[in-house]
């Protein structure tokens, strides 16, 4: 096709022929200036981050002594939190996902639940921590414990896990579920026993995706009550903690470039932390593709 | 799904299986428990709210200081509208120019690059963003035009959200664009048009409904958003027009309440329950209305 049309073109007069490599350049220069900025940012995150980052950042507690801060239990806290959510949200979501995709009747009540799927990942996730500060902190007793700030989080990733379960689903063909049912298993032995394996590697990076999204959120966290500054790691679900979003938000907060440092320091952790996960989630999608072909 | 295999299994009414598939429907309906959970706990405490300050003054004046009592949402409204506008003047054109670039423009390969990179972008988190502006954005770009530009100001606020927002707009205008028919592409080229042409009279127009649901999107994702301009817009609730000063968001108000100390029960309380239903309904349109586009434009092609 784009030999024709380069033909075509050629014939056209020069202005014509000017008009169109400018349009092109103006497309291209605005294509750029997202990569640039991302990479600028991530310049300004090394540059000051770099002197900030070292063992002793890694393992210390908070302080309001900027040399001696560390962001220890925020870490602790972040992962902590990412293993209650995805002990929480994957049952809950895979399921949801699973009975709207193989179960379900087409009816209304299961297209209510799926307009409201939809719209609940699209909820500003300040909401879900007003919903959280209501319900987990206020109404449950659980206060600015690390079970609100998972439960939080929990609600925030099930539509998304919901919503990549289901199109994993989706992909397995039909053909697979008739062959086990034709075999005389029932409806669940087919979606478990087939559907599922080939389905999982599509779920697992669907999820984790979903995850690192809602390890990066400060703002439903911090108005369900997670803590600033904590001088201990969390020993039980009902212990105050700390996550790093809520950290570097602290810190970015202060005047002092010194704190600036310690948040860009902060920052390349979360980066490296997320970009571990997707990183995993690429393999995991390479892999899969590549048995399917 | 097909009618047979149901007569199939329905021979073999197991309780494993029954059990299985109740369980299966609790997971599904805990979703619409999320949605009640979130529409009764927000009308409560508005509810409460609304017995405390006339609903009509919360609505329409601009005068918002808790401290002594007065809760005139305009002066949020404003900081949030200000800094969405801003943003999508950048997170538009630059959005679409980018959509029309990789759908029309660019080489596949080019395209395979370019795209994770800038999902990449919509992948940082928004403290990340806050951080960016309050540290490049405001002494870099700001003060190379406004050279007393205070440190909290609603323009970088603006720039960082409309970054945030990039990705978004480009990535679904793509999309959009891309499912457009080639056979109206050759249609044009046939009739002796220029790739711009093409693009712009052709494609574009072809797949508005698309783009104007990914900006919907992106004006819904500007006004929920928190992080970035809590931290780059300040907390002085106020209608100015100057990019320099500092404006309050909702949103940066719910944090700064929900972060101190606001004893349960008070006003102030009270007032980001308010706040909270004020976004949520604003939100739930513009999605609502976002999905129809999309519908629409599904129902063409």
């Amino acid at each position: 096709m784009a030999v024709r049309i380069e033909t075509l073109t050629r014939r056209r007069s020069w202005t014509t022929r000017f008009g169109d490599r400018l349009a092109e350049a103006s497309l291209l220069a605005a294509t750029a200036v997202g990569l640039i900025a991302l990479t600028v940012l991530l310049w300004t995150v090394l540059d000051q981050g770099a002197t900030a980052l070292n063992w002793p950042f890694i393992r210390n507690f908070a302080s309001r002594i900027p040399e001696r801060a560390g962001i220890w239990p925020p870490l602790v806290g972040t992962i902590y939190l990412m293993l209650l959510v995805t002990a929480a949200s994957f049952p809950l979501g895979v399921g949801a996902a699973i009975y709207l995709e193989e179960f379900a009747p087409r009816n209304r009540l299961t297209s209510a639940i799926e307009t409201n799927i939809a719209n609940l990942a699209a909820v500003p996730s300040i909401i879900y921590g007003l919903l959280g500060l209501a319900l987990f902190y206020r109404a449950m007793n659980l206060g600015r414990s690390l079970l609100t700030g998972a439960l939080t989080l929990t609600l925030l990733v099930l539509p998304v896990i919901i919503i990549a379960t289901r199109e994993a689903l989706r992909a397995v063909p039909h053909s697979i579920r008739l062959g086990a049912m034709a075999l005389g298993a029932t409806r669940w032995e087919a979606v478990y026993k087939q559907v599922l394996p080939i389905a999982i590697p599509g779920i697992m990076t669907g999820t984790i995706l979903g995850l690192s999204r809602a390890i990066g959120e400060t703002a439903p966290l911090l108005v369900a009550g997670a803590a600033a500054f904590v001088a201990f790691t969390p020993d039980h679900l009902l212990d105050a903690y700390s996550a790093l979003p809520i950290q570097i938000f602290d810190w970015v907060r202060r005047p002092q470039p010194d704190f600036q440092a310690l948040a860009a320091g902060a920052i390349l952790v979360l980066l490296a932390l997320l970009l571990t996960m997707n990183a995993i989630a690429i393999v995991i999608r390479n892999r899969y593709y590549r048995r399917n072909r | 799904m097909a009618t047979e295999t149901f007569t199939l299994t329905s021979h073999r009414k197991r309780p494993v299986e029954r059990a299985i598939k109740i369980a299966l429907f609790g997971c599904a309906a805990f979703s619409v428990l999320i949605t009640v959970g979130i529409i009764y706990t927000l009308l409560v405490d508005t509810i409460t709210f609304f017995g405390n300050v006339s609903i009509v003054d919360f609505l329409t004046k601009a005068n918002w200081s808790p401290q002594s009592g007065s809760f005139g949402v305009l002066e949020l409204v404003w900081g949030t509208m200000i800094i969405t506008v801003g943003a999508m003047l950048v997170a538009g054109p630059l959005g679409v120019a980018t959509a029309v670039y990789l759908s029309e423009y660019a080489p596949a390969r080019v395209r395979r690059v370019v795209k994770p990179i800038l999902e990449i972008l919509a992948g940082v988190p928004t403290v990340v963003f806050g951080y960016f502006a309050l540290n490049f954005i405001t002494p870099e770009l700001m003060r190379a035009i406004y050279s007393d530009c205070g440190i909290f100001n609603w323009g970088s606020a603006a720039l960082v959200l409309g970054l945030f927002i990039l990705p978004t707009v480009a990535s679904l205008s793509e999309d959009a664009m891309r499912a457009v028919p080639s056979s109206l592409r050759q249609a044009g080229y046939g009739l002796g048009s220029s790739k711009l042409r093409v693009s712009m009279r052709v494609v574009l127009p072809a797949a508005l409904s698309g783009v104007v649901a990914a900006l919907i999107l992106g004006i819904s994702r500007a006004v929920g958003e928190t992080m970035a301009v809590t931290i780059a817009a300040g907390a002085t609730p106020q209608i100015a027009f100057s990019p320099c000063a500092s404006v309050q968001t909702m949103t940066a108000y719910i944090v700064q309440v929900a972060g101190g100390e606001a004893s349960t029960g008070s006003v102030e309380y009270g007032s980001i329950f308010a706040l909270g239903s004020t976004l949520f309904a604003i939100t739930l349109l513009l999605n609502s209305l976002s999905i129809r586009f999309v519908k629409r434009f599904r129902e063409v092609y």
